[in-house]
């Protein structure tokens, strides 16, 4: 009853909203998001809805959000921006909202308040970890492993990955340092709250890159979410990081024999950024948009269709069944009690300055 | 003989004009209409080859963003001295203060920020910290600035950020390149970086050393197939070309997803080896994510461009010639080694020129097979542009890749020459 009560104030609240302004808004959108289950999973929860309310709208998606940086910032160049809003992950919109290529919002202002009354900055929390972003979902990057694989004593801990006399096999890794590098650090015996201070240092990096080394050897780095996956089925490593999404879709739509491991998984976010200096009628509509794709009813919705949490603190009660599967999704978010009991925060401002100078050092330690 | 004024005055065209003025014009004409002719193309090269190629040269040693942001603090740090271990005095400070606030209003201040983080880690944030404060900045009244910014980021108390600032103040800067060749700017000039950052070197090289073996395994398995299709009757020599064109029109991502699929550990080739007896269970041999792979699959990626050049020279040689040489008395090799193979030396250059230079520039397929050990310098160019944004390293990097296939390309000129290499 709740549940109907919200949707009906929410869509009524924006259609008012948008009966008020509706002719100055441009009737084209363009929005740019990663495409495959993620994308899907929005289409159904707001774009559909949305299109119904506004049927002169028309949308066109571009599947560009993970070159999204480079890309805004050619057009921006070009002095001819046709994107309206864009998907990407928080450490891409802050790298936006630096070099000035991304409009910056007063959350409360554009965004709808959760059904209680809670202003938007409140309930989204934390989680506005930039002033030109607005998230959608909290995704982690964690580990799966063959449950056929690994013996009578399935992982526990994120520190398993580095065992290889009891899970011997190769482990998927992504080719990158963040999240690598942290939890080295974490299983080689240092302090959550010291992992950042310790990876400043020379020599915390140093300890970092040694106890990858123990399992240099046995590692397949990938550079695509759909990786791990694939070498997961296909027996090739025993265990590997990836989205939770991605391993969501490989155990529950597709039966593989893969377990998640939530142990330290790593927190991040993604959510949409809107281009700087869109013409008003352009930026009118995709406000209009941004408020009803972003509200507590819309952002419950969209985790019926992929195994992300919702980034409001108001949409966690609404989460219900897989749209197709019927099967009940909480259990399946990263944000879960039981999935969350250790993660690991990823500290973007900290990574936003080192990632050149840990990315020169990863790379030469790769090739080593 | 008696007619002699027409030889003393200029010589007149039909119409009466000096024939040398109606020729000329008639040439220009000509001129004309053959560039009109070529000009939709000279624009097309002009837009879409030359101009990015300066764009991309310009860029690699482009520094304006931090004199145009900084302009106060670039004058007022030109006469500190680096060296001396202190902090800049107090009116560097008031410098800076003006500037971030002018360019935090502007919303600037991050951008240089993240400039200037490419060459010191941590200056993003000192920006962006500094920079939320810095428009409320009563320049005026306000300060002493020295104290006032360490108050709020105590790294503007790191000499470190303002040697940065001062290094990277001029409007063109070599440091781009410097990186691009595993170099920095230290306190004396220019020096080696430690050895645990040091990637693109060692990286060129190898990009440069696997692109040759692929161009040398493409023309080893090229040469007896474009014998084939040269030799073969029409019927046969159509049912082959088609088979060499047909993954040449696949696409880039099926052919080296394929070549994953056929070459991991729990793979066909594997499979079909333990299954076999060849290879032991639990030995199963590694020949993805490392150069084996990269080479395997590129072979197979660029061997239509060394087929097809040695096909088109391989049709012109005349089968007589090689009767003719036997007919003489020499044997298969001889005839093959002495007569046949000199002629196809034009197809082989050709096709080594396009699938080296085609090499080099890779990057999907080793990104994909190539593991740790065999991506190219092309992984790092793209990093550069699509992840890290430092486009002016990206610039630097493939400028060096443009100068060194110039240089390959004259090499081989001086030691084959180009004249020597014919498409067909």
């Amino acid at each position: 009853m709740k549940l109907v009560k919200t949707l009906l104030a929410s869509s009524a609240l924006t259609a008012a909203a948008g009966a008020v302004s509706a002719q100055d808004m441009a009737n084209e959108l363009t929005l740019v998001s990663w495409g495959g289950a993620y994308q899907a999973s929005q289409v159904k929860a707001y774009v559909e809805p949305y299109l119904e309310m506004h049927p002169e709208v028309s949308v066109t998606w571009d599947e560009s959000s993970a070159e999204a940086v480079a890309k805004l910032r050619a057009m921006n160049e070009a002095g001819n921006v046709t994107w309206d809003l864009v998907d990407a992950v928080a450490s891409d919109a802050m790298r936006l909202c630096d070099e000035g290529l991304a409009e910056e919002l007063d959350h409360d202002e554009v965004l709808a308040a959760a059904p209680d009354g809670t202003s938007a900055s409140e309930d989204f929390g934390d989680l506005l970890v930039s002033d030109c972003f607005v998230p959608q979902i909290v995704y982690s990057t964690t580990f799966g492993y063959r449950t056929d694989l690994v013996g009578d004593t399935p992982p526990t801990t994120v520190c398993d990955v580095f065992d290889l006399e009891t899970y011997p096999g190769k482990r998927a890794l992504q080719k990158r340092p963040i999240d690598n590098m942290e939890w080295a650090l974490y299983c080689d015996g240092v302090e959550k709250d010291a992992i950042y201070d310790t990876l400043g240092t020379d020599e915390g990096v140093a300890q970092a890159l040694a106890k990858l080394d123990t399992i240099k050897d046995q590692v397949v780095w990938w550079t695509a979410g759909a990786e791990t996956p694939q070498l997961l089925a296909d027996g090739e490593v025993v265990m590997g990081s990836t989205f939770n999404g991605r391993l969501f879709s490989a155990i529950a739509e597709q039966n593989q024999p893969i377990g998640m491991l939530w142990d330290m998984q790593s927190f991040d976010l993604d959510g949409w950024v809107v281009p700087a200096g869109l013409p008003e009628d352009r930026k009118a509509r995709v406000m209009d948009f941004l408020k009803f794709a972003t509200d507590t009813q819309r952002l419950a919705d969209q985790a019926a269709y992929i195994s992300y949490g919702p980034a409001r603190k108001s949409s966690a009660p609404l989460v219900g069944k897989h749209a197709e599967l019927g099967i009940d999704m909480a259990p399946h978010m990263p944000t879960d009690p039981a999935n969350a009991g250790n993660v690991h925060i990823y500290d973007y401002e900290w990574w936003a300055d080192n990632r050149d100078d840990l990315n020169a050092k990863f790379e030469a330690w790769l090739a080593k | 003989m008696s007619d002699t004024t027409n030889t003393s005055g200029p010589v007149l065209a039909a119409d009466g004009t000096p024939l040398k003025r109606s020729l000329a014009k008639a040439l220009r004409r000509q001129k004309l209409r053959a560039l009109l002719l070529i000009a939709p193309l000279l624009l097309f090269i002009l837009i879409s080859f030359i101009l990015p190629i300066a764009d991309m040269l310009y860029r690699s040693v482009e520094n304006k963003i931090v004199v145009q942001t900084l302009p106060r603090s670039v004058e007022a740090l030109s006469s500190w001295d680096a060296n001396s271990g202190e902090l800049p005095d107090e009116a560097v400070f008031a410098a800076m203060a003006a500037d971030l606030k002018e360019a935090s209003e502007a919303k600037t201040h991050t951008k240089v920020g993240s400039r200037l983080n490419y060459e010191y880690p941590g200056i993003a944030s000192v920006f962006r910290k500094t920079g939320r404060k810095a428009k409320k900045f009563d320049i005026e009244n306000g300060g002493p600035w020295k104290e006032e910014l360490i108050d709020l980021d105590k790294d503007w108390a790191d000499p470190g950020i303002w040697r940065t600032i001062q290094t990277y103040s001029p409007s063109v800067t070599s440091g781009y390149f410097l990186n691009a060749v595993d170099m920095r700017v230290g306190a004396d000039g220019p020096e080696m970086r430690p050895e645990s950052e040091r990637i693109y070197m060692n990286l060129l090289v190898r990009t440069l050393w696997m692109s040759l073996l692929i161009t040398f395994s493409c023309i080893l398995l090229a040469y007896p197939v474009a014998w084939l299709l040269a030799n073969l009757p029409t019927r046969q020599a159509n049912l082959l070309m088609i088979l060499v064109l047909l993954p040449f029109w696949t696409s880039l991502l099926v052919r080296t997803s394929a070549w994953k699929i056929l070459l991991q550990q729990q793979g066909v080739i594997n499979d079909i080896l333990v299954w076999i007896g060849l290879v032991d269970d639990n030995a199963r041999l590694i020949i993805i994510n490392n150069q084996f792979g990269t080479i395997v699959a590129m072979t197979h990626i660029l061997l239509p461009f060394m087929i097809l050049p040695m096909y088109s020279v391989m049709q012109t040689i005349p089968p007589s010639y090689l009767r003719a040489a036997k007919s003489l008395g020499a044997t298969d090799w001889t005839a093959f080694w002495r007569v046949y193979f000199p002629q196809t030396i034009p197809g082989i250059g050709a096709g080594s020129i396009l699938v080296f230079i085609l090499a080099i520039g890779y990057y999907i397929t080793p990104a994909l097979v190539g593991g740790t050990k065999g991506t190219f310098i092309s992984n790092q160019i793209a990093f550069h542009i699509s992840t890290s944004l430092n486009w002016g390293l990206a610039s630097a990097l493939g400028a060096i890749l443009l100068a060194v296939v110039l240089v390959l390309y004259w090499a081989y000129d001086k030691i084959v020459g180009i004249d020597n290499v014919k498409l067909g």
